[in-house]
């Protein structure tokens, strides 16, 4: 049953790594606008093509 | 092959819009005439067509592939140097959020962002100009961050140029002025998800203590997982936890117990006895409660927070004014700060350009638009010599004036003045709020029954005192009704905001409760921008409705426009020796004779024929006829006003001459006061007056006329087109189209107090229930440990439940709008 104090530790080192997660998401404004990623992906193709056109 | 299906699917679309009239490939508006043209494509305007050209000259037509006629009509030319102001270094670094001297950044709120095309263009601006490095927008808060090299650029030609091509940036004093970020919001954030982390673990930890008997296996590990729950609690303690305690002290310390007061007690009685438990090995404490409430407050008040990011609802007057102006010194024409203007300084205006203090008229003849001031709706002719006032809009030609009165001490800005905007009305609401007042007397009932019981105890059974006056203080922490008014009123807040209407924040929701008396502004707010036209008076032939027709295009005026706006389009008619007299109409030569449009006087109108309703008369050899131009009421004014006027007392007040009275009269009906003529300071004391008389008011109006009620009224609300636009300071803005909702969504305010009274109820039920265990010393950790969370989880279920359910009730939309 000790297998329970490596269990134990490596659960909450891992929700202590999604805990990071979150708060370096935070951090670095990814909540700030929302809309606009969504749109921003929409054009994303096109913006390589002509990058691609002018090398 | 493809191609050529979809060649021949354009061809077939544009012929379509061909036999309709066309519509404007920039913009969407129909056009008036098919004149303007390139190749297939119609514009409305040689605006719209610019900005054609010239995304067209740089690749950049993907513009309207993504989304059909994403611009913006370009009706309103800006003048040249509007922007002139930007080239003193002086003004252009208080927009600077960094430079080095050559690379630099800027940000600038643009209000006409609206869809995909927008974002596509503004975050290509590279492309139009090889010196903007980056550009970069903010879709939620409409903000554009643009990155370039200053010394190939001036900042006023990047401004010209997002002017150009539709994007006009808004640039006020309040800008330039500190601008403060809000790092609060996030704190708040980063204290939930640690909460959160947290609560989790410690709940799972928990497990074996409550699952567990004595002689188990598992009871050999319960000492570690105490340990782990004690390290696991000390971050929520001190740092989620934190602005419990800093409330509730900073209420201590003003003499006043708020909400935060029991909670802090509360969760430190907690978090004591839990230490003691585990350190004496007696029990293992009540840490997974400790982090559930804490966890649940904080997500209650994220959710009640919640902030419109792109809407401001607190203005003053200098939103409204230009930064600069252009002054005329001996040196020449300087542009200077709209704070360093002083008296005797002689200003030119420009067409569309707001007077930025109380003047005079030196030179040229003004047609001045009162309409945001006054509520009147028709502009006003001024000649030299005569006194402007501050916050009218020059329309038409070039004016000279000279101030006469500082800017802090016109007229406009006198009502700022006024008490009703020196005290602050948010402290004063919050100080009085239900919750508030209510945990007043929540806490002193339970510190008297906490202290009777502990005095009982001591003289029963000693032993038994401290547990159960603990156990007490624990189970009656008033997370419960907290937690049923942060929940109903973020709720509300997102649901009202789903149906248009957007509050300030959730202490609105409470007073809208008390309203008895809603009041109206007319002009903008029961009228719409647009009106109905009526031609009285002598009938036209179609050849001469074409003649009044080509003379009116070419006058800008709003009555010309009118004009031609209700004849629609008429084929083209030579018109020769065209002549406009200021203030007075407009006449020109065609081949149906001589044709003149203007005053009463201009035109020569015979007493028998005079039309008060007329705004202005049209002359064709002598046929007289009259145009009238009636505001038009928003649709939805007749069923809104018969559901208010059962439950409200109505009011009307109206800045305009009571043209309109009798119909207004029949809609609102004898019950209501109705008043004209009411000067932005009336309307204040009116309000002044009703709340004199212990009534609770409810202000709806749009313009800065409005301004001073707004803020006087108990809750101000805001009627916009476009709710970005922007708005005088208010409580709460409502998007003009969803008037018709307006009832139901007062309703749905008001039922917020009987939501918050259910569901309070239900934890009250709850708490006897603890309490009464607890008096008699019988509370134990694992009954406790059930009646937190399932409280709780009743609590959310029942006020989202509740909620959604009127929601139904007032026949209102439970998601969002869509966006077109």
């Amino acid at each position: 049953m000790s297998v329970i104090y490596i269990l134990v530790i490596a659960s909450i080192v891992i929700a202590g790594g999604f805990l990071a997660a979150f708060i370096w998401s935070v951090r670095s404004n990814q909540f700030e606008d929302q809309e606009g990623s969504a749109m921003r992906m929409l054009y994303d193709n096109e913006l390589q093509e002509s990058n691609n056109n002018k090398s | 092959m493809p191609d050529i299906a979809l060649q021949r699917n354009t061809i077939v679309v544009q012929k379509e819009i061909e036999q309709r009239s066309p519509v404007c490939y920039h913009c969407g508006t129909s056009c008036a005439s098919k004149a303007i043209r390139i190749d297939e494509k119609f514009f409305c305007c040689d605006g719209c067509k610019l900005v054609y050209e010239i995304l067209d000259r740089n690749g950049l037509c993907d513009y309207y592939k993504i989304e059909a006629h994403p611009g913006l009509t370009q009706v309103k030319p800006t003048r040249n140097d509007k922007y002139a102001y930007l080239d003193s270094e002086d003004i252009a670094k208080k927009l600077y959020k960094f430079t080095d001297g050559n690379h630099t950044i800027v940000t600038f709120y643009i209000p006409g962002v609206h869809c995909s095309s927008c974002m596509w263009l503004l975050e290509h601006m590279h492309k139009l100009n090889p010196a903007i490095i980056e550009s970069r927008l903010n879709f939620t808060k409409k903000e554009v961050t643009i990155h370039f090299r200053k010394e190939e650029m001036s900042l006023r030609s990047i401004v010209e140029l997002l002017t150009t091509v539709g994007y006009e940036p808004y640039i006020s004093l309040e800008e330039t002025e500190a601008k403060k970020q809000s790092s609060f919001d996030k704190k708040r954030i980063y204290k939930l998800g640690v909460a959160g982390f947290c609560f989790g673990n410690i709940m799972l930890m928990s497990f074996p203590e409550y699952l567990s008997s004595n002689d188990s296996i598992e009871y050999q590990y319960s000492n570690l997982f105490r340990i782990l729950n004690m390290v696991l609690v000390l971050p929520v303690f001190f740092y989620s936890a934190s602005e419990f305690f800093t409330n509730a002290w900073v209420g201590l310390k003003q003499k006043m117990i708020n909400i935060d007061v029991p909670i802090a007690l509360g969760v430190i009685i907690m978090f004591l006895r839990s230490i003691y438990e585990i350190g004496t090995g007696t029990g293992a404490g009540y840490l997974d409660s400790l982090s559930g409430v804490v966890f649940f407050m904080l997500v209650g008040r994220v959710v009640q927070d919640k902030t419109y990011q792109s809407i401001s609802f607190h203005r003053d007057y200098k939103s409204y004014f230009p930064i600069a102006v252009d002054v005329v010194t001996p040196e020449g024409i300087v542009s200077r700060h709209l704070q360093d203007l002083k008296e005797k300084d002689v200003v030119e205006l420009h067409n569309d350009e707001i007077i930025p203090a109380d003047a005079i008229v030196v030179k040229g003849r003004g047609s001045i638009d009162y309409s945001f001031v006054t509520g009147e709706s028709e502009p006003v002719t001024v000649d030299v010599g005569q006194a402007l006032y501050a916050g009218g809009r020059q329309v038409g030609e070039k004016l000279t004036i000279q101030i006469v009165k500082p800017v802090a001490g016109s007229y406009l800005t006198s009502l700022w003045n006024h008490n009703a905007f020196s005290h602050n009305k948010v402290e004063s609401d919050k100080k009085n709020s239900f919750i508030n007042v209510l945990s007043k007397y929540f806490t002193v009932v339970l510190l008297i029954l906490v202290g009777i019981t502990g005095v009982y105890w001591a003289f029963v059974d000693m032993s038994k005192m401290i547990p159960s006056v603990t156990a007490m203080l624990i189970i009656a922490c008033p997370c419960a009704l907290l937690l049923a008014v942060t929940f109903t009123n973020g709720n509300l807040l997102r649901l009202l905001s789903n149906n248009g209407l957007y509050l300030r924040d959730a202490f609105v929701i409470e007073q809208i409760g008390h309203v008895g008396h809603i009041v109206f502004d007319k002009t903008g707010t029961l009228t719409e921008g647009s009106s109905e036209y009526k031609l009285s008076g002598d009938e036209l032939t179609e050849v001469e409705k074409a003649a009044v027709f080509a003379v009116a295009n070419s006058s800008n005026h709003p009555y010309s426009k009118a004009l031609v706006s209700y004849f629609g389009n008429k084929p083209p008619v030579e018109v020769n020796n065209w002549q406009q007299y200021v203030g007075k109409g407009i006449e020109a030569f065609t081949d149906s004779g001589k044709v003149q449009v203007g005053s009463a006087t201009f035109i020569g109108v015979s007493e028998e024929r005079y039309n008060k309703n007329a705004a202005c008369y049209i002359r064709i050899n002598d046929k007289v006829t009259a145009l009238e131009i009636t505001p038009k009421l928003r649709q939805a004014i007749p069923g809104v006003i018969a559901q208010l006027k059962n439950s409200h007392k109505l009011s009307l007040l109206s800045g305009d001459n009571d043209r309109q009275r009798e119909q207004f009269l029949q809609l609102f009906g004898s019950d209501s006061t109705l008043q004209f003529e009411q000067k932005p300071v009336d309307k204040l004391n009116y309000i002044e007056q009703l709340q004199g008389a212990g009534q609770k008011v409810l202000m709806l109006g749009d313009g800065l006329n409005d301004a001073g009620a707004l803020q006087q009224s108990n809750v101000g609300i805001t009627l916009a087109d476009d709710v970005n636009n922007f708005t005088p300071s208010c409580d709460a803005i409502l998007d003009a189209r969803r008037f018709g909702s307006f009832p139901g969504l007062i309703s749905l305010a008001k039922s917020g107090r009987k939501i918050i009274n259910i569901t309070f109820a239900v934890s009250i039920i709850y708490n006897v229930i603890g309490l009464g265990i607890s008096m008699q010393g019988l509370m134990n950790p694992l009954i406790a440990a059930i009646l937190m969370p399932a409280s709780t989880v009743t609590i959310v279920l029942l006020t989202t439940g509740l909620s959604s359910l009127m929601v139904k009730r007032y026949d209102l939309s439970l998601r969002p709008l869509t966006k077109t």
